[in-house]
């Protein structure tokens, strides 16, 4: 589903990303490590074609079509989306109205079809009609942009971070419908959906049963391997650590 | 009382010539086609219906006046003032003619304008509606309103004024003066809908009586060519509240000098300015905004904020606050800038076009929850601003 082919990003014309390579096949769901600043969120953004991450080498292919240089709305169109880590607070534009863009549908009937949706993820009306993240607290966040993801359905999902922040009751219910979402709850031939999340906790890791683990190290893929090894080996010695004996 | 603060952009006063005289309309079925759609920009209902009340003022002409609720009265103000000896006492109370040349030339060359008043203990929450429309070239509409609450009683008015779609140039005078008595509530709410030729000066205060409530919204998305408007209001009373919003889109060569003041002299006196202001292409919006606190444990809040739309066009955003009592609570929070490009990737990392993120961030900062309005009322001027909205984002 995404081939990523020595990837050289620099942002503000620092470089944060080095000759990365990542294949997702489509089923598979891959799990992101790394201290922070190894440029984690750079790649996600990267795929996604936020202006100020450029591409100085290599290319991003998704569902065989080059989008290395397309537009942010155009990667979305093809069947990408992304929960964001940190998104902006936008006055005026109701959460409710966001999840109805996401839903992407003309807006007879929708109405239920949000209200459904939110109550998946013990989200009230009230909070539908509030302003995108304006004020919303670390685990509201998460949950508005689970929703919202949730609303779009895109076969290839990324998610920054979509625990921190969250109370133990929510983190549960966030890690089974991101599970829900990356088809895990299907046998692996059914497996249609990719993924692609950096996560540090545990409880979400349980959930996903992820195919792979990746940990990065200054803007490289230093190290990979099984889920369950990797985050082992870095429970016990540390991101470097890790990284060396992988090497052996 | 003096409000000779605006920047000055000169108009030669002479220039315009008063008005032409138009024909009583029998009923509103009988008002002309080709301005229908005109007057309806301004949210004026043509045909009158959900409203407690028209009035509508072409040119320099009272053309129709009449109240279906009769807990009011509406009428043109030179037949309001042969009808009640009392009323010269409200005349030029708030606003003095020598404020400046163009309340002078009202006072000197006074043509018509609207008096609405509710009935002591009266509640109408259908709202009146008020429609000053100007179709001569070159003409100078002088007006002098008078709206008048009485006590405990409620009143709500839609007012639209609006230019033809014929006129290339003319000039709107328009002096108002707004008493809201003991407990009473008096909501207004103005829709503006000029043309590139217009000039136009409206000069209103407003006094608030002890319980009354003054809520005033105002809305201006077409271009003018140059308007300048600071309405004050003085809240005597105790527990007086005055509300001003305002939600502003100048486009073109549009020039606009506006703002709200307050002055809560009356002890637990109220007030909250807010506005929203865009400005695009060449435009250039003065956003004014000053609360004066007297009364004890006033309190006061500006919220103001602008947002620019080119590089061409310019916010000037100028909120004052002044205290002369130690118990009071004033402050403000002002902004100004563009677009945040962040807000717009989000978006569009939501599917939507570049285009379409901008639009709806527009929206969405011009998106007042107005607040004070009965419901039917709100969800009208909810509709009213949309409308608006269609024809620029």
């Amino acid at each position: 589903m995404l081939q990523i082919k020595d990837l050289t990003v620099e942002v503000n014309g620092k470089e944060i990303l080095r000759d990365l390579t990542l294949n997702i096949e489509s089923g598979e769901v891959h799990v992101l490590f790394g201290p922070n600043g190894c440029g984690k969120t750079t790649l996600l953004m990267t795929i996604l074609g936020y202006p100020g991450y450029k591409v100085k080498k290599g290319c991003i292919i998704f569902k065989e079509i080059d989008i290395t240089h397309l537009p942010t709305n155009e990667r979305v169109k093809l069947g990408m989306g992304m929960s964001f880590q940190h998104p902006p607070e936008i006055r005026g534009v109701k959460l409710g109205d966001m999840v109805k863009i996401t839903l992407g549908k003309e807006k007879r009937e929708v109405d239920k079809e949000v209200i459904a949706l939110a109550r998946r993820l013990n989200i009230s009306t009230d909070f539908l009609s509030r302003d995108v993240n304006l004020g919303f607290s670390g685990g509201e966040v998460k949950k508005s942009e689970i929703l919202q993801i949730l609303a779009q359905s895109p076969e290839f999902i990324m998610f920054d971070e979509p625990d921190s922040g969250v109370d133990i009751e929510n983190i549960e219910l966030i890690g089974k419908i991101i599970s829900e979402l990356l088809d895990r709850n299907k046998m692996p031939s059914k497996r249609d959906r990719a993924g692609l999340v950096i996560t540090h906790s545990g409880s979400i890791m349980q959930h996903l049963k992820a195919d792979r683990a990746h940990v990065m190290i200054d803007g490289q893929m230093a190290c990979s391997g099984m889920p369950y090894e990797i985050t082992k080996n870095i429970m016990k010695n540390g991101f470097e650590k890790c990284v060396e004996s992988c090497k052996n | 009382m003096n409000d000779n603060t605006f920047s000055d952009e000169d108009i030669v006063i002479e220039k315009y010539t008063t008005g032409k005289e138009h024909k009583p309309l029998k009923s509103l079925d009988k008002f002309p086609e080709e301005y229908r759609d005109d007057i309806l920009d301004a949210g004026i209902e043509p045909m009158g219906k959900n409203r407690a009340g028209s009035f509508l003022q072409q040119d320099d002409s009272v053309i129709y006046s009449n109240a279906e609720d009769k807990s009011l009265e509406i009428m043109g103000t030179a037949d309001a003032l042969k009808k009640y000896d009392w009323l010269k006492d409200y005349l030029w109370k708030m606003v003095k003619p020598d404020m400046d040349k163009y309340t002078a030339d009202v006072e000197s060359e006074h043509g018509q304008g609207y008096f609405i008043r509710s009935k002591a203990g009266s509640k109408v929450t259908v709202p009146a509606q008020a429609c000053l429309f100007i179709t001569s070239d070159n003409v100078r509409q002088n007006v002098h309103n008078i709206v008048i609450a009485e006590e405990n009683s409620e009143l709500h008015i839609i007012a639209g004024c609006s230019v033809s779609h014929t006129v290339n140039s003319a000039l709107h005078l328009g002096v108002s003066e707004f008493y809201v008595k003991k407990g009473a509530k008096i909501t207004f709410t103005m829709i503006h809908n000029w043309s590139k030729g217009m000039e136009v000066r409206p000069r209103t205060a407003v006094v608030v009586e002890d319980d009354a409530v003054f809520i005033d919204n105002y809305i201006l998305m077409t271009p003018v060519k140059s308007l300048q408007t600071y309405p004050t209001a003085y809240c005597v009373g105790k527990n007086a509240r005055a509300t001003f919003q305002s939600i502003v889109y100048a486009t073109g060569n549009t020039k606009v000098d506006m703002g709200a003041r307050a002055v809560l002299q009356g002890n637990n006196s109220r007030a909250e300015i807010l506005s929203r202001a865009i400005a695009t292409d060449h435009a250039k919006i003065i956003s004014r905004s000053d609360i004066i606190g007297k009364g004890a444990n006033a309190k006061g809040h500006i919220e103001c904020t602008g947002l620019l739309l080119s590089d061409d066009a310019e916010v000037d955003s100028i909120p004052e606050l002044k205290a002369m009592c130690k118990d009071l609570e004033l402050s403000h929070e002002a902004a100004v800038g563009k677009i945040a490009e962040e807000e717009i990737q989000y978006l569009m990392a939501r599917g939507l076009s570049k285009e379409e993120a901008t639009s709806l961030i527009i929206r969405g900062f011009l998106n007042v929850d107005i607040t004070g309005l009965p419901d039917v009322l709100a969800n009208d001027i909810k509709k009213m601003l949309d409308m608006c909205l269609e024809k620029v984002v």
